[in-house]
C-alpha cells in the first residue's frame, strides 16, 4: 500500500446474517485518484464502499483515513467526517422529493451551519457547473432522471470533499446520459482533487476511473498486483 | 373494429374485487405488514366500538343482577313463616370504598337464599365476596374482618349475586336478629329499579360517548389508508397490465375490504381478549365481569357493516385524489388550494342544530340532536384542520434543515399529517368542551358539604343501643380518637299535644359535648338549656311538660339559649340539653348513643377503626359519617371519573394510531433517510424533523382544536342555562394531554427511526 | 491463435502421441475447423526443434504414430510465459482467450488470474479511449465509442467466464 495513500483500508470483513458480504477486502485510494470497484452483483463492492466511508463499520480489518482509525471513531464522529470530507452519489433515494433541487444541493452546507443564502449561492455555482442550473426551482420528481443524478453529484461536491463514493451512480440511466454523468463527475473531481472511490458493473463508466479493483466473492483483487 | 373489442363478461366486478382482496393478503413481506397495520388500526378502532357498544348491555347486567338481590316491595306486613328470612342491611364504607353487608337469619327451613349463595350463612358464619375476601386477606383484613361481627367466612359469593367482581360484600347470619331492626322477606328480586342518572346528566352522558367515539372514527378512517404509497404503486403495476381506472377502483375496493374484514376479526379478538381486563377495572365503586361486556346485536351488525363500508370510501376518496397510470402514479398536480366553504359546512350546521336547545331544558327526546349537533361541531375540527395547517404552512420559508425538511414536506403533503393529526384534535376539541361544561355546572354538583372539619372528623350514630354510654366510651378509646363530644339522645313530644309532628330533641352529654350544639356559656353539672332556633314548639318551655316514656317536666331553671350548628353542616336544631346530673331520673329507656369524633384525618386507618368498633356494637345498625370539605354528586362524579378516563384512554389509542402513521412514512422513507444518513446528516436532524413534521400539524390541531372546544363548551353551557366561563385550566388540561400524546408518540417513533436509518436500508438491491 | 503454445499446454497436461494432440485439439478448440495431419507433425517437429517437447517413447511399428510426446521443462516455461501475456484487445479475440483459459485450467494453473490480467489490458485501453473521447470532437468520439463498445463485449465475456470458471473447469476435467 503506497503511503500517501488518502483511504485505506485492510483485510475487511463483514458479514449480514449468515451471508459474508467481506471476506478480506484490502484498498488504498489516493488522493486525487478515481478508482473503479468493479465486480458481479452481491461480490460485495457496496459493502466495501459502505465501509470505507463509515457507513457500515467492518466486523474485523480497519479502515484508515488521514492516518485516522475510522472503525474506532464514534457515530457521531464518522457521520461528521461523511458531512464535511465526503461526498456521495447513489443510484437512487437520495434527493429529498420535497426539496427543491437547489435546496437539496444546499442541505449538506446547511447541515454544516452555513446561511442559508451563502448555501444556496454555492448550490447554484455547483448546478450551474454540472449543466442543470435551469431546474434549480424543480422538485426531483419533476426532473429527468439524468439531471436528477448530476444535481446528486452536485450535492456531493458542493461541499468540497475530499473524498466522493458513487455507488452505481448510472445504474439508472441510458449511456449516454450515465457517461453525461460520469464526465462530469470525473471532471469535476478532478480539477477540486477530490478522490472518487466508484463502484460499478458497467465498464464503460469504470472506464473514467484511473485505476480499477475487482471484487469477487468478498475479496479484492488489485490488477496491477496480479499483473 | 369494436367486435374485436369485447366487453368483460358480467361478474368480472366481483372477480376485480376478488383480486384486491388477494393482493391485500399475499404480497410478499411490505405487503403482509401494510395489512397487518391496517388490520390492527381498524381492530383497535373495533375494539372500541364494540366496547362502546357493549357498555349499556353492561350496566343492564348490573342492573339485573342487583335487582335480583333487592327486596321486594311487599304489600303490608309479611307474617313469620317457614319461608321467611330476616334481613338487615349492614352497609359501610372501607376507604372509600362501598361495603355491602346483608345480616340474616331464616325463620324457617324454606327460607330464600339471595343469588350468588347456595345456602344461607349459619349463625356465626359469614359469605363474602371474592374482593371482599382478598381485603381480607391483606394487611387491612384485621380493619375490616370486626364488620362481619366475628363471623367465620366459610364460602364465597358467586358472581351472580354481586354487582361486580370488584364489589365488597357479605352476608353473615346472626341468631340474635329480630323484627325491630332487621326487614322480612320471603324472596330475593323485585325491588325497584336502580339509581337514574337525571336529564343532565344523560345529555353529558351522550356527549361523552359522542366525543369519545368521534376520534375512534377518524382513527378508523386514517387506519384503512395506512400504506396507501405502496398500494398507489402496485395499482400502477396493474394498470401497466391492462386493467382500467374502473377495475383499478374495484381492486382497491376489494383490498381495502380484505383489510377490514381481518380488521374486524383483529377487532373482534382484541375486543374478547380485552374485556378480560374488566377483572382488574374498577372505579367508583363499579365493576364488570367480562361476560357483562357483550354488545347488543344491532350495534355489532352496524359495526360489522359500517367498518368495510367505511374502508371502502376512504379508499376511494384516497384514488380520486391520484391518478394511477399505468407507468406509475401522479398526484393530481399541485394540490389545489383547499376550498373553505364546505369544511365550514359541518360545524354550521352543528351549531344550528345545537341551537334551538339552548335555552330550554334539555329533553331526552332531543339527545339525538344533540348527539348529531355535537358530532357535526367536532367533526368540524376534522375537516378544517387540513385547510388550516396548509394556511400555516405555506408561508413558512427557510429555517435549520430539519425544520425546512419537515415544512417541505407538510407543503407538498400537509393532509397525511393533518389527518393522522386530526383524531387527536377532535379528542382533545371534545374534552375540552366537556370539561368545560362540567366546569359550568360543577355547582349544580359539586357543593360544599357545610361540615365543620376544624371541630369534628366524623360523627357516629347508634340508634336504640343497648348499653350507650358503654359503646361511647369504647369509641371514644378506640386508637387515633384524640376526642368525643359524646351525646344521648332521644325525641319527646309537648305533653297532651295532637300534633305529632311537633318533636323535640332532648340530648344529654357533658358540658363540652353539648356546646357542640348549642351557646351553653357558664354551663356546669346539673344545668339544663332550651336551644333555641326559629320558633320553639308550643308547651317547650321551661316549666312546660313533655312527653317521654312518662310525662316530664322541664326545669324551671332552665335557660334559653341559641342553638349551634353542629358540625355535620346541618340546620341548627332546638331541643332540650340536660347535663347529665339533671339528666337523672330521666323517664327514657331507649336512647341513641351520638359522638363526634376528632383525630388526625390523615391517618386513615383510624376512621376505619371507628368502623370496625361501630360494627361490634349490638344492635348493628350503627352509623358513621366521616366528614369531607366538599360532597359530590356521586352519579356526576361516575360520569366525570368516566370522562377522564376514557379522555386519556381514547388519546393513548390514537396516540397509537398516530404511532402507526409516523413509521408508515418512515418505512416508506426508508431508502432516503438512509441515504440522508450515509452523507453525515446527524440523526439529530432527522429525529426533528420528525418531531417538526408532526408537531406543526398538532399544534396547529390544538389551537383549532381550543376553538372548537370552547365553542363546544359554550353552546353546551348555554343549552343546561348554566353562565358561560372560560375556564384556562380546563383548556391547558386538553391541550397538554394532546401535546403529550405527541411527545410520546415521537419519542416511541425514535429508535425505529435509529433502526431504519442504519446503513443497511441502503441495500435495496 | 498460436497452434503451438495450444499443443504445449495439452501436453503437458498429459504426454500424448500426435493423433490424440489433433484429437484434443479439434475437439476442444478446433471449432468447425480440423486441423491437417501436415500442420500437426509441422507443428510438432517446430516444437522438437526449439526444446519444447520431446518424444516420451517410441512403440513398435510403421508411421509417425508410434512415438508419443511430452513437454519439457522449457516448454512449460513458454506455456506460462504465454498464458500470463495479455492479448493486445483486438476484435474476435474470444478464440485464443478460450483456448487459453482451458489451457490453464488443464494445466492447473489460475484462470482468473489470466483473464484479469486480460481485462486490466482491455481497461487500460478503455481508459485512453475515453480520455481521448472526452478530449476530442464528435467524429473522435464516434470512432471511440465504437472502439469502446466492442471491448465493452470482450469485457463482458470475461466476466462471464470468470463468473464459471468454476463449471467450465468441471467440463475440462471430465
Amino acid at each position: 500500500m503506497s503511503a500517501d495513500a488518502l483511504l485505506v483500508a485492510e483485510d475487511l470483513h463483514r458479514r449480514f446474517g449468515p451471508t459474508p458480504a467481506l471476506a478480506g477486502a484490502s484498498l488504498a485510494v489516493a488522493a486525487g485518484e478515481v478508482v473503479a470497484v468493479m465486480g458481479p452483483s452481491g461480490s460485495g463492492k457496496s459493502t466495501l464502499l459502505h465501509c470505507l466511508a463509515g457507513i457500515v463499520p467492518p466486523d474485523t480489518g480497519r479502515v484508515r483515513y488521514r492516518g485516522a482509525d475510522l472503525t474506532a471513531m464514534s457515530d457521531t464522529e464518522r457521520s461528521a467526517l461523511r458531512r464535511r470530507e465526503f461526498g456521495f452519489v447513489f443510484q437512487f433515494g437520495q434527493l429529498v422529493p420535497e426539496l427543491t433541487c437547489l435546496e437539496n444541493v444546499a442541505l449538506p452546507l446547511r447541515l454544516e451551519r452555513v446561511a442559508r443564502r451563502a448555501a444556496e449561492r454555492r448550490a447554484r455555482e455547483w448546478l450551474d457547473r454540472l449543466e442543470v442550473a435551469d431546474v434549480a426551482g424543480k422538485r426531483p420528481g419533476e426532473v429527468s432522471g439524468g439531471q436528477g443524478q448530476r444535481v446528486a453529484v452536485a450535492r456531493a461536491l458542493v461541499t468540497g470533499p475530499r473524498v466522493v463514493f458513487a455507488d452505481e451512480p448510472t445504474g439508472a440511466l441510458d449511456s449516454l446520459n450515465g457517461e453525461r454523468v460520469m464526465r462530469l463527475l470525473a471532471g469535476a473531481a478532478r480539477e477540486t482533487g477530490a478522490a472518487v472511490l466508484l463502484v460499478t458493473h458497467e465498464t464503460r463508466v469504470a472506464a473514467y476511473s484511473d485505476r480499477e479493483v475487482v471484487v469477487r466473492d468478498g475479496r479484492t483483487r488489485s490488477l496491477e498486483q496480479v499483473a | 373494429m369494436s367486435a374485436a373489442v369485447s366487453r368483460r363478461p358480467a361478474g368480472a366486478g366481483l372477480g376485480d374485487l376478488l383480486m384486491g382482496a388477494r393482493m391485500a393478503v399475499t404480497g410478499g413481506r411490505a405487503g403482509w405488514t401494510r395489512t397487518l397495520l391496517t388490520a390492527l388500526g381498524v381492530g383497535v378502532g373495533v375494539a372500541m366500538l364494540l366496547l362502546a357498544a357493549a357498555v349499556p348491555g353492561a350496566i343492564d347486567s348490573r342492573g339485573e343482577r342487583t335487582g335480583a338481590r333487592s327486596e321486594p316491595f311487599v304489600d303490608g306486613p309479611l307474617p313469620a313463616g317457614p319461608d321467611t328470612l330476616l334481613v338487615l342491611h349492614a352497609d359501610g364504607q372501607f376507604r372509600q370504598r362501598t361495603v355491602r353487608g346483608w345480616l340474616v337469619r331464616p325463620e324457617g327451613p324454606d327460607a330464600p337464599v339471595p343469588p350468588g349463595l347456595t345456602t344461607l350463612p349459619g349463625p356465626g358464619e359469614a359469605v363474602v365476596s371474592p374482593a371482599l375476601r382478598a381485603v381480607l386477606d391483606s394487611p387491612d383484613g384485621p380493619l375490616l374482618v370486626a364488620r362481619l361481627g366475628g363471623a367465620r367466612v366459610v364460602g364465597v359469593i358467586g358472581a351472580d349475586g354481586l354487582s361486580g367482581p370488584d364489589e365488597l360484600a357479605w352476608y353473615a347470619g346472626r341468631a340474635d336478629l329480630t323484627e325491630e331492626w332487621a326487614g322480612r322477606l320471603d324472596r330475593f328480586g323485585g325491588g325497584g329499579p336502580g339509581e337514574d342518572l337525571g336529564p343532565t346528566l344523560n345529555l353529558l352522558v351522550v356527549i361523552v360517548f359522542v366525543v369519545l367515539l368521534l376520534p375512534v372514527v377518524v382513527f378508523l378512517g386514517a387506519a384503512v389508508r395506512f400504506g396507501g404509497d405502496q398500494r398507489d404503486r402496485r395499482l400502477a403495476a396493474i394498470r401497466l397490465l391492462g386493467a382500467d381506472q374502473g377495475m383499478v377502483r374495484r381492486i382497491a375496493a376489494g383490498e381495502a375490504t380484505a383489510a377490514a374484514l381481518l380488521g374486524l376479526m383483529v377487532g373482534g379478538g382484541l375486543f374478547l381478549a380485552g374485556r378480560q381486563l374488566a377483572w382488574f377495572v374498577s372505579f367508583a365503586d363499579y365493576s364488570f365481569y367480562p361476560a357483562d361486556l357483550r354488545p347488543a346485536v344491532p350495534l355489532v351488525t352496524l359495526v360489522v357493516l359500517a367498518v368495510p363500508a367505511l374502508a371502502i370510501a376512504v379508499a376511494l376518496l384516497a384514488l380520486r385524489r391520484v391518478a394511477v397510470e399505468p407507468l406509475g402514479v401522479t398526484r393530481r398536480g399541485r394540490p389545489a388550494r383547499r376550498r373553505l366553504w364546505w369544511r365550514l359546512l359541518l360545524p354550521v350546521v352543528g351549531l344550528g342544530l345545537l341551537y334551538p336547545a339552548t335555552g330550554s331544558e334539555p329533553a331526552p327526546t332531543a339527545d339525538w340532536r344533540i348527539a348529531a349537533g355535537a358530532v357535526l361541531l367536532l367533526a368540524g375540527t376534522v375537516t378544517v384542520l387540513p385547510w388550516l395547517v396548509d394556511l400555516v404552512v405555506r408561508p413558512l420559508r427557510g429555517g435549520p434543515p430539519g425544520w425546512q425538511l419537515a415544512v417541505r414536506r407538510l407543503q407538498l403533503d400537509s393532509a397525511t399529517s393533518a389527518r393522522l393529526v386530526s383524531g387527536v384534535a377532535v379528542a382533545v376539541a371534545g374534552t375540552i368542551g366537556l370539561q368545560m361544561l362540567i366546569a359550568g355546572v360543577q355547582d349544580e354538583f359539586r357543593r360544599p358539604s357545610g361540615q365543620d372539619l376544624t371541630r369534628a372528623q366524623a360523627m357516629v350514630n347508634l340508634p336504640g343501643v343497648a348499653e350507650p354510654r358503654a359503646a361511647l366510651d369504647r369509641l371514644a378509646t378506640v386508637e387515633g380518637v384524640t376526642g368525643s363530644a359524646a351525646t344521648l339522645s332521644t325525641a319527646a313530644a309537648p305533653a297532651g299535644d295532637t300534633n305529632p309532628n311537633a318533636v323535640v330533641t332532648v340530648r344529654i352529654g357533658d358540658c363540652a359535648a353539648l356546646a357542640e350544639y348549642a351557646e351553653v356559656d357558664g354551663c356546669a353539672d346539673g344545668d339544663v338549656f332550651l336551644a333555641r332556633s326559629g320558633d320553639l314548639e308550643a308547651g317547650v318551655e321551661p316549666g312546660g311538660r313533655i312527653r317521654l316514656d312518662e310525662d316530664w317536666t322541664i326545669p324551671t331553671a332552665t335557660r334559653i339559649v341559641p342553638a349551634r350548628t353542629d358540625p355535620t353542616g346541618g340546620r341548627a336544631q332546638s331541643a332540650l340539653l340536660l347535663t347529665p346530673t339533671a339528666a337523672a331520673g330521666l323517664p327514657a329507656r331507649h336512647l341513641n348513643a351520638t359522638a363526634l369524633l376528632t383525630f388526625d384525618p390523615a391517618d386513615r386507618d383510624t376512621v376505619e377503626r371507628v368502623r370496625a368498633t361501630v360494627a361490634a356494637i349490638d344492635p348493628p345498625i350503627g352509623q358513621v359519617l366521616e366528614f369531607r370539605a366538599v360532597r359530590e354528586d356521586p352519579g356526576f362524579t361516575k360520569v366525570r371519573t368516566g370522562l377522564t378516563a376514557g379522555a386519556v384512554i381514547t388519546l393513548l389509542l390514537l396516540g397509537i394510531s398516530l404511532l402507526v402513521g409516523v413509521l408508515e412514512q418512515l418505512r416508506d422513507r426508508r431508502p432516503l433517510l438512509a441515504a440522508l444518513v450515509a452523507v453525515g446528516t446527524p440523526r439529530r436532524v432527522l429525529g426533528w424533523s420528525v418531531l417538526a413534521q408532526t408537531g406543526v400539524p398538532v399544534l396547529v390541531g390544538l389551537v383549532l382544536a381550543a376553538g372548537v372546544g370552547t365553542a363546544t363548551g359554550a353552546v353546551l353551557l348555554v343549552m343546561v342555562g348554566a353562565p358561560v366561563v372560560l375556564s384556562w385550566p380546563v383548556v391547558g388540561l386538553g391541550t397538554s394531554l394532546g401535546a403529550a400524546v405527541v411527545v410520546l408518540v415521537t419519542a416511541a417513533s425514535l429508535p425505529v427511526l435509529w433502526r431504519l436509518t442504519r446503513p443497511d436500508g441502503l441495500r435495496v438491491e | 491463435m498460436s497452434i503451438g503454445h495450444t499443443f504445449l499446454g495439452l501436453l503437458q497436461a498429459s504426454p500424448r502421441h500426435g493423433y490424440d494432440l489433433k484429437r484434443a485439439y479439434d475437439e476442444r478448440f478446433g471449432q468447425a475447423r480440423p486441423l491437417a495431419y501436415g500442420q500437426v507433425y509441422a507443428t510438432l517437429s517446430r516444437l522438437l526443434r526449439n526444446g519444447l517437447v520431446e518424444v516420451d517413447s517410441v512403440e513398435p511399428g510403421e508411421g509417425p504414430e508410434r512415438k508419443r510426446y511430452a513437454i519439457t521443462e522449457a516448454g512449460v516455461t513458454d506455456v506460462a510465459r504465454w498464458l500470463a501475456q495479455p492479448e493486445k484487445p483486438e476484435p474476435y479475440l474470444h478464440s485464443v482467450l478460450y483456448t487459453k483459459v482451458v489451457l490453464a485450467l488443464l494445466t492447473g494453473r489460475p484462470a482468473a488470474d489470466l483473464l484479469d490480467v486480460q481485462r486490466a489490458e482491455h481497461l487500460r485501453l478503455m481508459r485512453e479511449l475515453t480520455r481521448r473521447k472526452t478530449d476530442g470532437d464528435l467524429a473522435d468520439q464516434l470512432v471511440c465509442d465504437h472502439a469502446l463498445f466492442h471491448l465493452e463485449a470482450d469485457l463482458r465475456w470475461l466476466e462471464l467466464t470468470a463468473s464459471r470458471l468454476d463449471q467450465l473447469a468441471r467440463e475440462v476435467g471430465r
